[in-house]
């Protein structure tokens, strides 16, 4: 890429929504002094790959697109680095939840049993709680059954939809157990999916950390700063800004960090996702 | 609440996130500093579950490590177990930081109508605190000046407790016989008037929704007298249909003659060729049905109707009284108004013949020469007192008894 003077961003579109915080954001920049422009891509796998390959300077990467950007890297000879990241995209968990009235009380009562998951490439709700249950000793494929709910490949979990039908399939006993984000615990509480009482929490996974802006070192510096920058400088108490930041889905942008995609690490390499250099190893995904 | 000089630690019992535990938790954390901290205790099962995603979801932070207790509080006792403490974040403060108060309900307060409200008020209330960097909303008339009067919260209290149902203020069942060439002119007259009152419900419908709504009760009252005008059709239908007969004429000069009010698209030469000239000129002709006409159910519409016209009237004038009181220029752009639509209209024939009879006929009663005289002097009365009472309402507005005299006699021939 020859034009360092913009900063071109890459983003999924797993939502219509995405072009409009990516306009918002774009026009928040300009007005602040930073040309910036984005692509988006329908898949994170083909983003990754286009990263790497040097069309765009920064991708706005779930976890696991993270996992396959660093391997990728690594194979390339080239290091990138976690810029920023939402506050909502720290400390997150997962839960397995069972019915209030499900004879199930531990992780080892799954045995034998149907537990649903979201989409395949799905961190919160399929790798990490899925790793979690092979820790406690529970082989998924072979202990349990594992039921996917395999919507929209390729976006990584990102769009709700696969959590819910999980959701759906507890509530109407074709699964036994059904995995989700924390936060998607409390939305289905709140939204009516799962009744009052109806549903208890099995077990909740340690903390994980989500989403992150990767750049590769071939980025121009000077703009990657200056887009940090601007980004730690919104503040929640702007209205200018507050819209932007509603969308995205955060009160405050912070620092990178890379110490909470372990337990996603370690999942990608129980269920063979990718191997050691970043090439696609799992089997029926589809993206 | 347990208070220490350090931070509170509510318990918050059996109740759960799914119940509205986060009710209490907000509250309490209302009354700390951004920065400040409290304790939450707590049994139901997935407390600790939700209070984290809560916590991160609106931008607090949430400590769940015994070692970063405050030791003050470590022999605190609560019936249940200690949770977590949540350390205040500033994003729920922040989003109230620039927000406006948007004037007061009460109009007789001071300041509770802003002269030029913001597009970003949008729809809330009148005395709602409003977020900042909300959407903006194009309303045309986000003027004061261009929309009040002192008069209409009066008459918004008045036309809502005037309303009248249809069905029950008539008795429709009331016996009366009249010959059929009486008949067909009272069917004849209903069909004008049907065709008038559609007029008088689509011009202010159309200004209705480009009205600021921080206006609420100009809002009210325009949407009070857009459903006097909808009875007022379906009565004027009802009388022409009820003994059976077709409905009468329209004719092109007629609807010329409410299209110039139809096409103009300034609220204030509206308000004044609508509701002071042509509703003004319609409350004689209201009065004189009401007097006149040949059968109880007739006489009984044109009441109804012409209580509802009347306050129509008045907020045109009260609306344009109080505009002039700001700008007594505009008196100068009301007349040219009255020369444009008497420019546009001098090419057609003015009241339809047809309807001009009706009056005379419907005034007459019976078909003998005296009836006939005497019906024809009615008519020619009501023209009289239509003028008088046209040019008394612009005397209100100020104008002269000349100007008076030439501006209404340069009204639409239409009555309307």
């Amino acid at each position: 890429m020859n034009d360092f003077d913009v900063l071109v961003m890459g983003a999924v579109a797993y939502d219509p929504k995405v072009v409009t915080i990516w306009e918002g954001f774009k026009s928040y920049f300009y007005q602040n002094g930073l040309n910036f422009d984005y692509v988006l891509y329908s898949n994170y796998e083909h983003q990754v790959e286009e990263h790497l390959a040097g069309r765009f300077h920064i991708a706005w990467n779930s976890p696991l697109a993270w996992i396959r950007a660093q391997r990728l890297a690594s194979s390339l000879g080239q290091n990138i680095e976690a810029v920023v990241m939402r506050d909502t995209d720290c400390d997150l968990t997962s839960l397995i939840v069972v019915k209030s009235d499900s004879s199930i009380a531990d992780i080892s009562d799954l045995k034998g049993k149907t537990v649903a998951v979201g989409a395949i490439d799905s961190p919160q709700a399929t790798l990490i709680p899925l790793s979690y249950l092979r820790s406690r000793g529970l082989i998924p494929g072979v202990d349990c059954e594992v039921q996917y709910h395999d919507l929209l490949g390729g976006k990584h979990g990102d769009h709700i939809g696969g959590e819910r039908e999980a959701a759906r399939a507890l509530i109407a006993g074709r699964a036994d157990a059904a995995c989700m984000i924390d936060g998607n615990h409390l939305l289905f509480l709140s939204e009516g999916t799962f009744k009052p009482q109806t549903t208890r929490v099995l077990a909740q996974t340690g903390l994980y950390d989500h989403c992150n802006f990767t750049v590769t070192n071939s980025a121009p510096r000077h703009l990657v700063e200056r887009f940090r920058d601007l980004l730690l400088g919104m503040s929640y108490d702007d209205a200018a800004v507050r819209p932007l930041l509603d969308l995205e889905g955060l009160k405050a942008w912070r620092t990178g960090r890379t110490e909470g995609y372990r337990a996603l690490e370690a999942a990608v390499d129980e269920f063979g996702f990718y191997d050691h250099d970043g090439n696609i190893t799992v089997t029926n995904y589809r993206y | 609440m347990t208070e220490t000089l350090q931070s509170p630690i509510i318990d918050i019992k059996d109740l759960s996130f799914e119940q509205g535990a986060h009710l209490l938790i907000k509250k309490s954390l209302s009354n700390l500093p951004v920065g400040g901290k409290l304790g939450i205790s707590g049994r139901a099962p997935e407390l600790a579950i939700h209070l984290r995603s809560w916590c991160r979801a609106q931008g607090h932070e949430v400590l769940f490590e015994k070692d970063r207790l405050d030791s003050d509080n470590l022999n605190q006792t609560a019936n249940s177990p200690f949770i977590a403490w949540i350390v205040r974040g500033k994003a729920s403060t922040g989003r109230w930081k620039d927000a406006q108060r948007a004037g007061a309900p009460d109009f007789r307060e001071p300041n509770a109508i802003a002269e030029h409200p913001s597009a970003s008020w949008g729809l809330a209330a009148r005395g709602a605190k409003i977020e900042a960097g909300g959407p903006e909303f194009y309303f045309g008339l986000n003027i004061k000046a261009n929309v009040w009067a002192e008069n209409v919260p009066r008459l918004y209290a008045q036309a809502a407790a005037a309303q009248w149902n249809p069905n029950t203020a008539i008795d429709w069942e009331t016996p009366f016989e009249l010959p059929s060439e009486i008949e067909t002119a009272v069917v004849q007259i209903m069909t004008y008037l049907v065709e008038n009152e559609t007029a008088a419900l689509l011009v202010p419908a159309r200004f209705l929704a480009q009205i600021h709504p921080h206006f609420r009760e100009v809002m009210q009252l325009l949407a009070i007298q857009v459903a006097d005008e909808a009875r007022h059709i379906e009565v004027f239908t009802r009388r022409a249909s009820l003994r059976g007969h077709e409905l009468g004429l329209s004719t092109v000069g007629g609807q010329t003659s409410l299209k110039t009010l139809f096409d103009e698209p300034d609220f204030t030469l509206s308000s004044f060729l609508l509701s002071v000239l042509g509703e003004g000129t319609f409350l004689n002709l209201l009065w004189f049905l009401e007097e006149h006409a040949p059968d109880p159910i007739t006489r009984r519409v044109a009441q109804l109707a012409a209580q509802d016209e009347a306050r129509h009237v008045a907020f045109g004038i009260g609306h344009l009284q109080y505009q002039i009181s700001l700008d007594p220029t505009i008196r100068e752009r009301l007349a040219a108004a009255v020369h444009r639509r008497f420019d546009a209209l001098a090419e057609t024939t003015g009241l339809n013949e047809e309807v001009f009879d009706s009056l005379v006929i419907l005034a007459a009663g019976k078909w003998t020469p005296e009836a006939i005289s005497e019906g024809f002097g009615k008519v020619q009365q009501l023209q009289l007192e239509m003028n008088q009472s046209r040019q008394s309402r612009l005397q209100k507005l100020g104008f002269t008894t000349e100007e008076a005299e030439n501006l209404s006699s340069l009204h639409t021939r239409n009555f309307m």
